[in-house]
């Protein structure tokens, strides 16, 4: 295969860049981003690529303009407390990008514990709404720190179910199913392999497949030329370094390499 | 003289004294806001055991699981969110503490609450299928539809009704009937609990004449009718140390030495307790105000 593509651009910008895309094509839907990188990404692509995107301060209200990821003030638009997210979980309209813990080779998810469920080695948040998500509305995941840690053969726990255990649980829990993207600071995935599975949509500039595929802890679907990830325009350039994040604080989550 | 609605004023120890081991208690609020602490403090001190706590958990759940006072937790998550795990929950499940553990999604766990609201014995939903809540619950059924939508006769997670004994909730305003009024960005699910409990507790950071309720505040704001209202105590800062906008955020600094406490030695914690918890909820707030001004100066 052939060598890293090297890049202008930070891992992180990378990374902002290629969650944004995951929402390009979403239309007028709720974006719900958990976590630094997600908000990031989802309020990029609002400035860009979907403007019709619904976004959220991740507290109670809709906000009409985009602000600065560590800033929250802003027009308001509506109103989204606690009890209406799950309304719109079951309506439909939302995209969650959710963190995990742990993804499995078929798209499962694990944010509840770590080990045995009667005795867990490590408790963890507890499911959350990753079971609701998952077969209600879009949903993709974000790893900052891709390693065979979190990307395991079999999740300890399902709380987001992937694609295969949706089937088998019957076409209630198929009929919305719909897993989008994982993305990792090393590449980008969606879960339509062979199987149900994890396959390899693109490497970030600077990633070789080999490496990605080292640091994954099971068989990735991966085909013979897999294309390197986009790097950020110089207009989102401007808007990630200048507007959306001046403060630098995604650099802590994605340090660059 | 024209009589009125029942004066339901109650202090904490009342609250406490009114509840028996073995009752299933749903606590309010949402995971680190505006829970009612005042009164899972005075839990946490009382003699109650063998409590089934039903809460989208916080430091409610971790002080409970830390005092031994939970064979039955029903949770979705617990979380300090600034502190994402919250370390005495941790402990507990680490250690197998509590006996019994049911992890339910979010979505899920309102839906029980709404069923037993409606006083109905399940509601159907997609959220759990598929996913390791149905795996773990193995008495959680599924439910066939009766109708075909053109996508056949679908099968549904049957969410139970989680009926509670005992609701708590912490309010920032209440008149002395039990009507109140949430004055913060969000209601969470305090009128959900209320309904869904058969005796409901309501502490407030002020309790104000009924026309108080709406002089400088929209009708709208008032999401507990008195009829679903046991008992009301006058607890200021009773959900220290989580939020109750307006009236004040999360004590961030408080809550990081409570997760160092916990997360620390046997020692650490005990002198954690034998420092703010040990007391009444005035010693509590006394202690506290001494933290905070070690910690302004």
């Amino acid at each position: 295969m052939s060598a890293p593509t090297s890049s202008t651009s930070t891992r992180a910008d990378v990374c902002a860049a290629a969650i944004a895309d995951a929402f390009r094509d979403d239309g007028e839907i709720f974006a719900s981003p958990m976590g630094l990188l997600p908000t990031l990404g989802v309020r990029l692509a609002k400035l860009t690529s979907n403007p019709d995107l619904v976004i959220s301060d991740g507290e109670s209200v809709w906000l009409a303009g985009v602000p600065p990821i560590h800033a929250k003030t802003e027009v308001v638009e509506g109103w989204i407390p606690f009890p209406r997210v799950f309304d719109i979980v079951a309506y439909g309209k939302r995209h969650v990008m959710m963190g995990a813990t742990q993804v499995d080779r078929h798209g499962n998810q694990n944010i509840s514990a770590i080990g045995d469920w009667a005795k867990p080695k490590r408790q963890l948040l507890g499911s959350r709404g990753a079971p609701g998500n998952t077969v209600n509305n879009r949903t993709s995941y974000w790893v900052p720190k891709h390693s065979p840690r979190v990307f395991v053969e079999r999740v300890d726990i399902v709380s987001g179910v992937g694609p295969k255990l949706a089937k088998e649980a019957g076409a209630a829990a198929v009929r919305y199913h719909d897993i989008h993207r994982v993305v990792s600071n090393l590449a980008v995935f969606d879960v339509t392999g062979a199987g149900d599975t994890m396959r390899l949509l693109s490497v970030h500039p600077g990633v070789s497949v080999e490496e990605v595929v080292e640091a994954t802890g099971f068989a990735l679907d991966v085909s013979a030329d897999v294309p390197t990830t986009r790097e950020p325009t110089a207009e989102e350039q401007v808007l990630i370094t200048e507007v959306l994040d001046p403060k630098g604080l995604r650099f802590k989550e994605v340090p660059n390499p | 003289m024209t009589k009125g609605p029942r004066d339901k004023r109650m202090s904490i120890d009342e609250v406490v004294g009114s509840l028996k081991s073995g009752m299933t208690i749903g606590i309010g609020g949402w995971g680190p806001r505006r829970k009612p602490m005042a009164l899972v403090r005075a839990i946490y001190n009382s003699d109650l055991a063998d409590l089934t706590i039903v809460s989208w958990g916080g430091a409610d759940v971790g002080l409970l699981a830390r005092a031994g006072k939970i064979r039955k937790l029903v949770y979705a998550f617990v979380s300090l969110d600034s502190v994402p795990l919250e370390p005495n929950f941790q402990r507990a499940r680490q250690a197998a503490s509590i006996p019994d553990v049911v992890e339910l999604d979010e979505g899920m766990f309102q839906t029980g609450l709404r069923a037993a609201a409606q006083r109905l014995p399940f509601l159907p939903m997609r959220a759990g299928l598929g996913s390791d809540v149905m795996v773990n619950n193995p008495w959680l059924k599924t439910v066939t539809s009766p109708y075909d939508d053109g996508h056949g006769h679908e099968e549904l997670a049957a969410v139970p009704a989680l009926k509670l004994d005992v609701a708590l909730v912490h309010l920032n305003r209440a008149d002395q009937h039990g009507n109140a009024s949430y004055l913060g960005p969000d209601p969470y699910f305090d009128d959900l609990f209320a309904m869904a409990a058969d005796q409901t507790y309501l502490s407030v950071e002020e309790i104000v004449d009924t026309a108080g309720l709406t002089v400088d505040t929209p009708v709208q704001r008032l999401l507990l009718n008195r009829m679903m209202v046991t008992g009301v105590v006058e607890t200021p800062n009773g959900a220290h140390f989580t939020t109750c906008t307006p009236d004040y955020e999360r004590d961030e600094r408080f809550q990081r030495a409570y997760a160092a406490a916990a997360s620390g030695s046997d020692e650490e914690w005990q002198a954690f307790h034998d420092r703010f918890l040990s007391g009444d909820e005035a010693s509590y707030q006394a202690a506290v105000q001494a933290f905070t001004e070690e910690n302004t100066k």
